[in-house]
């Protein structure tokens, strides 16, 4: 990804070509990429400030990954782009978040909605393990009652934009617990995908997964990409110099919240950062 | 290619020709502190199931006189009369009551129970749970002949008039139809407050297995857009489902031995049908208790016997509850 020749495009300032004439297709197909304005971005846990003034544009239709050493508040970033962290008890924040340009915190909206427009991948993979691979992707448009008209056909579309497809094809009847942990990643990518979101927040899909399985999904976030806006929080810095466009640094010093030290296109913090953070950090240095 | 099926094979030699080791002995002394603790574990478990053994077979030999009076007919014939040359007694009625009551409580108790332990495990604010807890807890503490008196001097008056709207809007339903006034001491009145009284146990071993339901799978569906009940009938409910049904078994259990509120409520009666709502019924426990003393040698004989027939009832239903309970998912099969 870092080094096709798109690449230049891609970061232009203007509304970004697609990367390949069938995502350029699909994005028609579907609801648009949107792009996410994080600003002024506070958050706590309790009393206890994680998250101090983070204002971030994730750029529509590309890849950007939130980088930083454990417990500088990636995670809870990331949470807060789809109303997830309000799920947490005692958790608040602060500061606006626009989808398109509407607040998703504005009066009147909906978590529900607008995590229907906001994705999410977790950590650890959880398909729901009473349901079958096929109920398993569908499992979203069945909390939106929306009526998919050919509902093989998405699952096979969804399956295979999340490389799994191959092979699952013949069990889509069995349950999706019992795939491996690659596999249920992937089949929760396939559910995430299938109401057709603007973004797709991933928080540290990989981590629990074995390398041929990180390296299957990366290739399945850089399919995606064209179609959604991808968030990505990784640990690894390989991954995000493999995957993301865009990379910003997240950093807490010691007993103070966390902050942004730097964000810019990836190739460029990872080859000329401007804080010298940022360059200990990605030449693991630290963290 | 030297895999253990090859070595196995080979009968004591693998195809490369390096001998294979017998298998060494495990030292597997157990150590004295160890084998007193097992010795004791050891004696209260069958001592537990000796218990259970020696009841039912003192419930077989005190019934068995009366069996050779009545045969078979004990189970289709009712009524407690036990003195004078043709005694006529039977458990039929009692059978039918005792099942009668339990299905009313179920039905009544079962769902405020499950809706209980919703609202505990799901959605009362967090500062209020301790408290609510604790207090259906309580619930579960109030002696039953408190729930008979308050039964009989204030949940039946109110109910009466319920079921005359029932007996005269529902009666399409064989169940409800009335064929002789009164409407008060009825099947469905004992029902109802013996629902009411399992409500505390059910709902707070449904509420337990419902806190239990992973998280990442709770995660799961509200980031894809679930409303709260969505979450909980797409993860919270399949995976209590085991741990409900387990509750509510036990539950039964319990509706089908509750005596003292049943005894207060009924009258006693060996009339018997499907009309839960008019007056008269009585259940087993009931039976025996309302009779105990009374009916001579043959009718201690009687009671016994009577109450062999609760005792392999609670028993099958207990076991199909735990055969239930063993096979769900609630607290094992996903580490999620």
């Amino acid at each position: 990804m870092t080094t096709t020749p798109l690449r230049t495009d891609d970061m232009a300032p203007a509304p970004a070509p697609a990367r390949d004439p069938k995502g350029d297709h699909l994005r028609l197909a579907g609801s648009a990429a949107g792009e996410i304005e994080a600003e002024g971005v506070y958050a706590w846990f309790g009393s206890r400030l994680v998250l101090e003034n983070v204002t971030l544009t994730m750029e529509r239709s590309k890849v950007t990954a939130l980088i930083g050493p454990s417990g500088c508040g990636k995670s809870t970033f990331l949470r807060i782009l789809n109303r997830m962290h309000e799920v947490v008890p005692g958790a608040q924040l602060a500061g606006t978040v626009g989808l398109n340009g509407v607040d998703i915190y504005g009066s009147g909206q909906r978590a529900m909605d607008t995590r229907r427009h906001i994705g999410m991948v977790f950590q650890k993979p959880n398909p729901f393990p009473a349901m079958t691979i096929q109920e398993n992707v569908l499992a979203g448009l069945k909390f939106s009652r929306s009526q998919a008209k050919h509902r093989d056909d998405l699952v096979e579309e969804m399956l295979t934009k999340a490389g799994l497809w191959n092979e699952v094809k013949d069990r889509l009847g069995s349950l999706g617990g019992a795939l491996s942990g690659g596999q249920q990643q992937r089949l929760c990518i396939a559910r995430s995908l299938a109401v057709r979101p603007s973004v797709l927040l991933m928080d540290e899909p990989c981590s629990a997964l074995d390398p041929t399985s990180t390296l299957r999904i990366e290739k399945t976030i850089q399919d995606i990409a064209g179609e959604v806006t991808v968030v990505i929080v990784t640990h690894n810095m390989q991954q995000a110099q493999r995957v993301s466009d865009f990379c910003a640094f997240f950093l807490a010093e010691e007993n103070k919240p966390g902050r942004v030290v730097e964000a810019g296109p990836t190739e460029l913090m990872f080859g000329n950062p401007a804080d010298p953070r940022t360059a200990d950090y990605v030449n693991g240095q630290f963290g | 290619m030297t895999s253990t099926i090859d070595r196995g094979l080979a009968d004591g030699a693998s195809p490369i020709g390096a001998p294979v080791p017998t298998p060494i002995v495990v030292n597997s002394e157990v150590s004295q502190p160890d084998k007193i603790y097992r010795l004791t574990a050891k004696t209260a478990g069958f001592g537990v199931l000796a218990l259970l053994f020696l009841i039912g077979l003192f419930l077989v030999i005190g019934g068995w006189p009366a069996f050779k009076v009545a045969g078979l007919g004990f189970f289709t014939h009712s009524g407690f009369q036990t003195q004078g040359a043709n005694p006529v007694f039977g458990v039929l009625a009692s059978l039918v009551g005792t099942v009668e009551v339990a299905t009313v409580a179920m039905l009544v108790g079962g769902p405020v129970a499950i809706g209980t332990a919703l609202f505990l495990s799901e959605y009362a604010p967090r500062w209020s749970r301790r408290t609510l807890i604790a207090l259906v807890d309580l619930a579960a503490a109030i002696p039953s002949i408190i729930y008979g008196l308050w039964a009989i001097f204030e949940l039946q008056p109110n109910v009466v008039g319920f079921s005359t709207w029932l007996s005269r809007h529902v009666a399409f339903i064989p169940f409800f139809t009335v064929t002789s006034p009164p409407l008060n001491a009825s099947i469905f009145i004992a029902g109802l407050v013996v629902g009411l009284m399992i409500v505390p146990i059910v709902a707070s071993i449904s509420r337990e297995v419902f806190s239990l339901a992973p998280p990442g799978e709770r995660e799961a569906a509200l980031a894809l857009g679930a409303s709260r009940w969505q979450m909980i009938r797409t993860v919270v409910l399949p995976f209590g489902r085991g741990g409900m049904i387990g509750a509510i078994m036990l539950g039964l259990g319990r509706a089908l031995e509750e005596t003292i509120a049943v005894t207060i409520i009924l009258g006693g009666s060996f009339s018997f049908g499907i009309h839960i709502l008019q007056h008269g019924g009585t259940t087993i426990s009931q039976m025996i208790a309302s009779n105990f003393g009374s009916g001579g040698q043959l009718g201690n004989h009687v009671l016994l016997l009577a109450g062999f027939v609760l005792f392999i009832l609670t028993m099958v239903i207990n076991l199909a509850a735990s055969a239930i309970v063993n096979r769900s998912r609630s607290g094992a099969g996903t580490d999620l």
